[in-house]
């Protein structure tokens, strides 16, 4: 049965502390490029936050927002890409073939939300992060793009234990590295299309906003704006 | 620009063993300076060759294009050589069907800068590919991954247009060139009439021969210039297709194509120029013909401030702001100095040089030339880079810095352009002999052979629509 995963994050909640990065790049095997590459622009982040001031000194109010991959349904990147490396599959993730990229970066420059990332050089990692890979994701080579997959190794994972269980999946069974880690409990993941999932009542909360939702790409992360944030503080 | 092609017919008023003579020296006679230049040219050329070879073996990332300015040179150059290509078949074929007789000289320089311009500017998307040996993943063949390419990507239509446009003015080059070919063949011996000879495809001059080059030429010109007009349009669709501000864009197609014929004009201008003086063809291509370009190049030149106009008024007006992030980086930001120059270059300096009929000689309509190749090229930069740099979230803006190996890369196709130029003119008469024959309406003619030159060409000319209407 197919599903639609989605993604809210409560930035009410999120303190800006970046664990939901570092817990990505453990879990996706994702290259650390160096302080030279990563001060050129070049680091690869698949979450990363984005940290906005308001005000003028000395009334400013600093806010985080982390971004992933919004998994958009109407996705840019999706329709530019000449070999389908960047598709839509069943369950509605931007999914990124990297044996079918052949680094055009079209995708890269059509996502409003720049979250694809390029490998410019054959991947490396700081020792001893080269001891810890994740044997259940591929590692990437030079030329082409990669991006967050909504950790889709751990919902293929769950899929495949409840089917051996003869199971429907339950809500909350399973989630991406950067939700199961956000020490504020910030992030929640599941299924958009269960009704009772948390998520889908979350989705639909009054705070909730979709990122740069003028494109029309129709993200499936939720962003529950600042309860204050209408206010003068 | 037909109207007084009456008059215009005795432009060239030379005999015909004359301009055999002329036209087919420098396919006979090859100087120590031509040997001089191909090499400089190489040695110019080399260093690209070597920094694609590097990159290849490193990685993209010794490039400067960085995220979130994903493409920068590479494209700029694309974009470049894909507008200049636009000057030959598509001016070449208007003057062929309005049968303008001045024309005769111009029109295989022309058509070469075509062929030789598409040439290098393919290559960029390859260069600036990631994983540049795959490439051959965007043609459509039955292949054991079992996929077709995706074709709702523009760079696939790219694809499709750039293979029509340049096998289209491949046959536009060539099928006038093989009556010229059958001449070196007839006069040269030894291996160099052997090649001759399988070039030239056993052109014997039959009437029949005659007939079915005018038909076949007729028709690529016809089916020639729908195809230039689509390609450079699919070009803009690379851009416009995606939702970056200031690339999503309804006028790009018109304005890109206006750019191409633009820029293309003015690389014909200084190429001709170049073989005028070089190859002292004084006689052949006169004042009147950079005149006439020069005429039509003003014209261009004040479609191209029309279209960035209207660009910049309506983004302006609409006053977006992610739009505005853009436009104001461009209009006053970082990238003022290139903007500035670039309408120094297009229009405020080749405009009264091109508006004043004084002015409007070989000198001045070169120099106008060369200010709206750079001016143009700059303007392809400022399309691909400041938009990417100013993207949706300020938090992911970036810089793009070019490295040497961009730069290398770029003038390497420079040099390889001039080179591909340069050796054209040692293996095929730049100026069509024929045509120019047949453009000699009240020459006696010399002997049987060229009789049937002229006389098919003639016909050639009085089948073709009139201009005068």
């Amino acid at each position: 049965m197919a599903h639609r995963w989605g993604m809210v994050i409560d930035l009410d909640r999120c303190t800006g502390c970046e664990a939901c990065v570092a817990a990505c790049h453990a879990e996706n095997n994702i290259a650390t490029v160096g302080d030279a590459e990563a001060a050129r622009g070049r680091a690869m982040h698949w979450i990363h936050v984005e940290r906005y001031w308001d005000g003028e000194f000395p009334n400013v109010r600093v806010g985080f927002r982390p971004i992933p991959c919004q998994q958009c349904d109407a996705a840019p990147c999706e329709p530019v890409c000449p070999t389908y490396a960047s598709y839509h599959n069943a369950d509605g993730l931007n999914a990124q073939v990297y044996n079918r990229c052949i680094g055009t970066r079209y995708c890269a420059n059509a996502c409003p939300y720049t979250v694809r990332f390029f490998n410019w050089f054959n991947p490396v990692w700081d020792k001893p992060l080269n001891l810890q890979f994740n044997p259940d994701v591929s590692v990437r080579e030079v030329g082409v793009m990669e991006k967050c997959t909504f950790c889709i190794q751990r919902i293929k994972a769950a899929e495949i234990k409840a089917e051996m269980e003869k199971r429907e999946m339950k809500d909350g069974e399973f989630s991406p590295a950067c939700v199961q880690t956000c020490p504020a409990g910030a992030m929640v993941f599941g299924d958009l299309d269960d009704p009772a999932s948390m998520i889908s009542r979350f989705s639909n909360s009054v705070r909730g906003t979709k990122l740069l939702s003028e494109v029309g790409a129709f993200p499936k992360v939720t962003y529950l704006e600042r309860e204050s944030s209408h206010g003068n503080e | 620009m037909a109207t007084n092609s009456a008059a215009q017919a005795n432009v060239i008023d030379l005999k015909s063993d004359q301009i055999r003579q002329d036209l087919l020296r420098p396919v006979f006679h090859t100087s120590r300076r031509y040997y001089a230049l191909v090499f400089v040219l190489i040695a110019l050329g080399l260093p690209g060759v070597f920094a694609y070879l590097y990159q290849i073996s490193n990685g993209m990332g010794v490039a400067g294009i960085t995220r979130p300015v994903f493409w920068g040179f590479y494209i700029t150059n694309f974009v470049f050589w894909i507008g200049i290509s636009h000057a030959g078949t598509l001016i070449s074929a208007i003057l062929r069907l309005v049968n303008a007789t001045w024309r005769r000289p111009v029109t295989r320089c022309a058509e070469a800068i075509t062929v030789f311009a598409l040439a290098i500017g393919a290559q960029y998307p390859i260069i600036h590919l990631g994983r540049s040996w795959l490439f051959f993943w965007l043609i459509p063949y039955p292949s054991e991954r079992g996929i077709w390419p995706n074709f709702r990507s523009p760079l696939l239509w790219d694809f499709f247009a750039i293979s029509t446009y340049i096998t289209g003015s491949l046959i536009f080059l060539l099928l006038p060139i093989i009556p010229d070919w059958a001449m070196v063949r007839d006069r040269a011996t030894g291996l160099r009439k052997r090649i001759y000879a399988i070039l030239s495809l056993g052109w014997r001059g039959t009437p029949r021969e005659w007939h079915r080059l005018e038909v076949a030429m007729r028709v690529m010109a016809v089916v020639i210039i729908p195809v230039a007009v689509s390609v450079h349009t699919i070009v803009s669709w690379d851009f416009a297709m995606a939702p970056v501000p200031m690339w999503h864009s309804t006028v790009f197609g018109p304005y890109f194509v206006a750019g191409a014929i633009f820029s293309g004009i003015a690389a014909l201008i200084i190429a001709m120029a170049l073989i005028r003086k070089f190859l002292h063809l004084e006689d052949y291509l006169k004042p009147i013909h950079f005149d006439n370009l020069g005429k039509l190049l003003l014209l261009f030149s004040l479609l191209w401030l029309y279209f960035i106009f209207s660009e910049r008024l309506t983004v302006w007006y609409g006053n977006q702001t992610s739009e505005m992030a853009a436009f104001w980086s461009i209009q006053r930001g970082p990238f003022a100095v290139p903007f500035w120059t670039m309408v120094f270059c297009n229009f405020l300096i080749p405009f009264p040089i091109l508006a004043i009929k004084k002015l409007r000689t070989i000198t001045g309509t070169v120099i106008a030339s060369s200010t709206i190749v750079v001016g143009m090229w700059l303007e392809r930069f400022l399309i691909v880079v400041p938009p990417l740099e100013h993207k949706y979230l300020p938090y992911d803006w970036g810089n793009y810095h070019p490295t040497w190996v961009e730069i290398a890369i770029t003038a390497g196709t420079l040099m390889g352009m001039i080179l591909f130029y340069v050796l054209f003119v040692k293996f095929v008469p730049i100026i069509s002999i024929w045509e120019l024959k047949g453009g000699k309406r009240t020459e006696p003619v010399a002997d049987q052979a060229h009789a049937s030159v002229s006389s098919a060409a003639m016909r050639l000319d009085s089948t073709l629509p009139s201009g005068n209407g």
